[in-house]
């Protein structure tokens, strides 16, 4: 509908923000903890493991489950906002 | 009961209830064959991806591999898992929203011609067939146990059973009988892991058993397990990188992207009843599937520990025990009954090199004089990785029905995966390359007969090919996946997020991406991985020669090679249609969302 133009740029500008932040967290903590960083966070150590070693083999892949429902959640309250959601 | 009789009772039990429930479920027409009737629960939805996407390669393969390279085994569980992050926020509502019922169908539409259609399916059969070589690996090292044959018996026995697995019911059988599988395969790697994660360190978390010290001791299991290795010549266990830090990194990025690009897995999505089930679909997935890749580092140090505690008794418990002190392995004879029923397979093999009667198992690689100077002659003891998994209870000496329920888990990880592979095979072949391009008149019986011969052929060609492996399972499915990463991934992205892509600029990139990495790979690997026909010589004869880069990471690559051929070729050809324009401004929003088109 041609009426929503202005308001689909808006909403997929917003749409399009949320993934840019979503995905910062998700390199920050996959390939930045757990890859470039790891051997510097290794020197750290969590229980049993070097920190860097944990972020490689646990701790990215929580922050991952976590980051695609934060993720369905703001969607859906933007979806809503535009009035775009389904019925 | 003996092993045997309970491992056939346990596998017997479990397939019945597969096929129970395949019955109960059984498919009629094609739409139902292919997408279940888009009405599947999210939950559900997303255990059965989890046992969909839970193959051999993560079930049977991985821990081994995790184990042989510690840190460096990173790229698969964060390549495996993080690329569902990609997929819940970049592809998987969208398509969904989009209504079409496979990838290529989505190609054909959204790039307006057939012929982007044409090599999605072409990509699509590549990367899928590739997959399926891997998995027939995983089968024929799980039925090869199982039955006590040799490898080769294994994967043609394995061929059989996953034909007539797949052709029996579509994917509603599938998608219940998947859940059932999901069960059963969840519970045949977490138990023996508690129970070793017990035993080692008095945790019965795995998760939290992998960061504990050992049991009765101050000393953590990890750097226990580093002091191991090390002695032995291996690199530490914790830091050791995979070739580099640039390799690591473009390895886990290409299997991540390959995630999100692989046929059968994006398939799953078409099957939830809303974008906003779309979205969430992928967490719940996720779900299941961390709870095996969070478990599987504990599974790959643990088993690794223990395979070097049986070689060198002592070598574990005793803080000051001197690897290189004569007799300080165990006598060959005297070898436990795991090692005697894995030799049978031809996946452990043990050769004397000195002479000793004793199995030195270590890193003839090592630079160390020591090894040399104790007159050790080379590594003794060779253990196929993709072993690894379902030896490890009876490494670990853990009780008979925790082995059966192994082997069982086993075989549901390979079949399941294959079953869903040969599906999204098939569905490519007889609907989107058949009924779509060359015989649009077939009758919907002839059309389901189509898809039959090319699950039967794929067989075929992926179990001969699975006779010699390109690599482990995992590795050989860590290839298909950088296929997919380099043709399908890009041409999906571009196809929701630039709304000026052209068929031009998608088809270029596709054929670019995939080229450029199966040119990489074959030349490593030989022509389609037939072995003798490998052209590394063509490049200077040395391996890894882009940037050190190793064929199984390449897809990132070809990625960026596609990305970068669409966009300069879509800027010299003409410019996408406005209905086309206005097609994707519409797949953006969720509003208006329909039910799959169960009728094409």
């Amino acid at each position: 509908m041609s009426t929503h133009t202005h308001d689909s740029v808006a909403y997929w500008k917003e749409c399009l923000a949320l993934i840019r932040n979503v995905l910062i967290v998700w390199f920050l903590c996959s390939y930045g903890a757990g890859i470039l960083f790891a051997p510097a966070l290794n020197s750290v150590s969590v229980g049993g493991y070097p920190l860097g070693f944990w972020f490689a083999q646990q701790g990215s892949m929580y922050i991952f489950i976590a980051l695609i429902f934060i993720y369905a959640k703001l969607i859906g309250n933007i979806d809503k906002k535009y009035d775009v959601h389904e019925d | 009961m003996g092993l045997q009789a309970l491992t056939y009772l346990v596998v017997g039990l479990t397939f019945a209830l597969y096929i129970g429930i395949a019955i109960w479920a059984r498919a009629g027409s094609t739409s139902e064959f292919y997408a279940a009737g888009g009405s599947v629960h999210p939950v559900l939805n997303g255990m059965a991806t989890g046992a969909d996407w839970m193959s051999a390669a993560s079930f049977i393969s991985m821990a081994g591999l995790i184990g042989l390279f510690g840190y460096g085994g990173t790229v698969f569980l964060m390549g495996w898992t993080g690329g569902y992050v990609l997929l819940a926020m970049l592809l998987a509502p969208y398509l969904r929203k989009f209504g079409k019922f496979t990838v290529p169908s989505f190609f054909s539409a959204r790039y307006y011609s057939k012929g982007a259609g044409t090599v999605g399916v072409v990509c699509l059969l590549i990367a899928s067939l590739t997959y399926i070589i891997g998995q027939m690996t995983g089968v024929g090292v799980a039925f090869s146990r199982f039955l006590g044959v040799s490898n080769a018996t294994g994967i043609f026995i394995g061929m059989g059973i996953v034909f007539m697995y797949a052709v029996f019911g579509g994917m509603k059988g599938i998608t219940y009988t998947q859940v059932a599988q999901y069960c059963v395969l969840i519970l045949a790697y977490t138990v023996p892991a508690i129970f070793i994660s017990l035993n080692l360190t008095g945790n019965p978390i795995p998760q939290l058993g992998l960061g504990s010290d050992m049991a009765g001791t101050d000393v953590a299991l990890l750097s226990k397990l580093d002091q191991v290795v090390t002695d032995l010549g291996f690199a530490q266990y914790t830091t050791n990188f995979r070739g580099s830090m640039l390799n690591t990194f473009v390895y886990t990025l290409s299997l991540m992207i390959g995630t999100a690009g692989l046929p059968h897995v994006i398939m799953r999505f078409f099957t939830v009843p809303t974008v906003k089930d779309a979205r969430s679909s992928a967490g719940w997935a996720l779900v299941f599937i961390a709870i095996l890749y969070t478990t599987a580092p504990a599974v790959a140090a643990m088993a690794t520990m223990n395979l070097h505690a049986t070689v060198n008794p002592g070598i574990v418990q005793d803080a000051n025990f001197d690897v290189m002190a004569p007799g300080s392995q165990i006598v060959y004879d005297e070898r436990p009954a795991w090692m005697k029923r894995w030799e049978v397979t031809g996946l452990l093999k043990f050769t004397d090199k000195n002479g000793d009667g004793r199995i030195q198992h270590y890193n003839d690689k090592s630079k160390d004089p020591k090894f040399a100077a104790a007159g050790w002659a080379g590594n003794e003891l060779s253990v196929n990785k993709d072993i690894m998994v379902l030896a490890n209870p009876e490494i670990a000496l853990l009780p008979n029905w925790v082995i059966a329920l192994v082997a069982a888990g086993g075989l549901a990880a390979a079949l399941s995966t294959a079953a869903g592979l040969l599906l999204a095979i098939s569905s490519a072949i007889s609907h989107d390359l058949i009924k779509e391009k060359l015989m649009p008149d077939i009758s919907e019986k002839g059309e389901l007969m189509a898809g039959k011969i090319s699950m039967a052929c794929s067989i075929c060609v992926a179990g001969y090919l699975g006779l010699n492996p390109p690599d482990f399972a995992a590795g050989t499915v860590a290839i298909a996946f950088g296929l997919a990463a380099s043709s399908i991934f890009p041409a999906l992205m571009m196809g929701i997020f630039s709304k000026t892509m052209n068929k031009e600029g998608a088809i270029a990139g596709m054929l670019a991406g995939i080229g450029v990495t199966m040119l990489y790979v074959f030349a490593h690997k030989g022509i389609f991985f037939i072995k003798g026909t490998e052209f590394l010589g063509l490049f200077g004869g040395k391996s890894s020669f882009f940037f050190g880069i190793e064929p199984n990471a390449f897809g990132a690559v070809g990625a960026v090679v596609n990305f970068a051929v669409a966009f300069a070729v879509k800027n010299m050809t003409t410019p996408v249609p406005e209905n086309i324009a206005q097609m994707v401004e519409d797949v953006r929003i969720p509003k208006g969302s329909k039910a799959v088109d169960g009728a094409h």
